[in-house]
């Protein structure tokens, strides 16, 4: 657990040190919602394929040195990702923000907006996961 | 240059999404999990993150640092007041989040390690977040 928590805590300055990086280069928000949603458009700007290449592509060279994808990711049936993945476009849409672009950033910039919206975000997931301790009524 | 600068970002972003755990699900819902046997991790993950960002924003701001890129003045996001989409954007998130673990940034990384359902979440991230922006623009106009 002592080292989890090492790696926890280290894995979260890199994550923090890219946010600070791309916030100085571009003068961008690293919020992962908003540059996916953005990217699809007329007016994306070559940086956010960059971005979303460069998280893509560490994975990719991660499972060249062998990590697996995680056993309870592959349990989840492909309606449930469906409709979460719907869930959470349309409500980092709304939100302007996901955990990277509220959390990482928005808890970082002192901003309440983002306070509020991290304490809703994780409110509400904690309930879900709550709930379906009663019964998975859910594939 | 603002492109590479980008992708570098988006490596060592993920990378630290992996270290920290923050890529399986199942770190994630142990989180959320409180009744249960919680596991914490993600509040050190955030905690690291944001003991990088906190004094680096503020060092941004204070500086006015312009940016590399010379069309691209800084962009802050408003930090106040909250409004009703806001809320409502984060109770949905949440209820998407809650049902699999996985939120935008994982979901990428779970792309990149193989796994063809982690297309399907993708898919449907960008169609909810598409067809909302679409929702939001007609009627604003």
């Amino acid at each position: 657990m002592t080292f989890a928590v090492l790696t926890a805590f280290g894995g979260g300055l890199l994550i923090g040190s890219a946010a600070v990086f791309l916030k100085a280069a571009t003068g961008h928000i690293l919020g992962v919602s908003g540059i996916l949603g953005n990217a699809v458009s007329r007016s994306a700007g070559s940086w956010r394929w960059a971005f979303l290449a460069g998280v893509v592509g560490a994975a990719v060279v991660m499972r060249g040195m062998g990590v697996l994808l995680p056993a309870s990711f592959s349990q989840l049936g492909w309606e449930r990702l469906l409709v979460a993945g719907l869930l959470t476009g349309a409500g980092t849409r709304l939100a302007n923000g996901c955990t990277s672009g509220h959390g990482v950033c928005g808890l970082g910039n002192l901003s309440g907006r983002s306070l509020i919206a991290v304490l809703v975000f994780m409110g509400t997931a904690g309930l879900v996961v709550f709930f379906q301790h009663s019964g998975s009524w859910f594939p | 240059m603002k492109a590479v600068a980008a992708g570098f970002c988006g490596f060592i972003f993920a990378l630290g999404l992996m270290v920290s755990g923050m890529a399986d699900p199942a770190n994630v819902l142990g989180f959320l999990d409180v009744t249960g046997a919680w596991n914490p991790l993600l509040a050190f993950v955030m905690g690291g993150a944001v003991a990088v960002t906190l004094p680096g924003f503020w060092w941004l701001r204070h500086r006015q640092v312009t940016g590399l890129a010379s069309d691209k003045a800084q962009h802050w996001p408003k930090r106040w007041p909250p409004d009703v989409a806001l809320v409502m954007g984060a109770i949905l998130f949440g209820i998407g989040w809650g049902l699999t673990g996985v939120c935008p940034g994982p979901a990428l990384v779970l792309l990149g390690l193989d796994g063809w359902k982690a297309w399907l979440l993708v898919a449907g991230i960008l169609l909810g977040w598409k067809g909302t922006q679409y929702l939001q623009t007609g009627r604003a106009r």
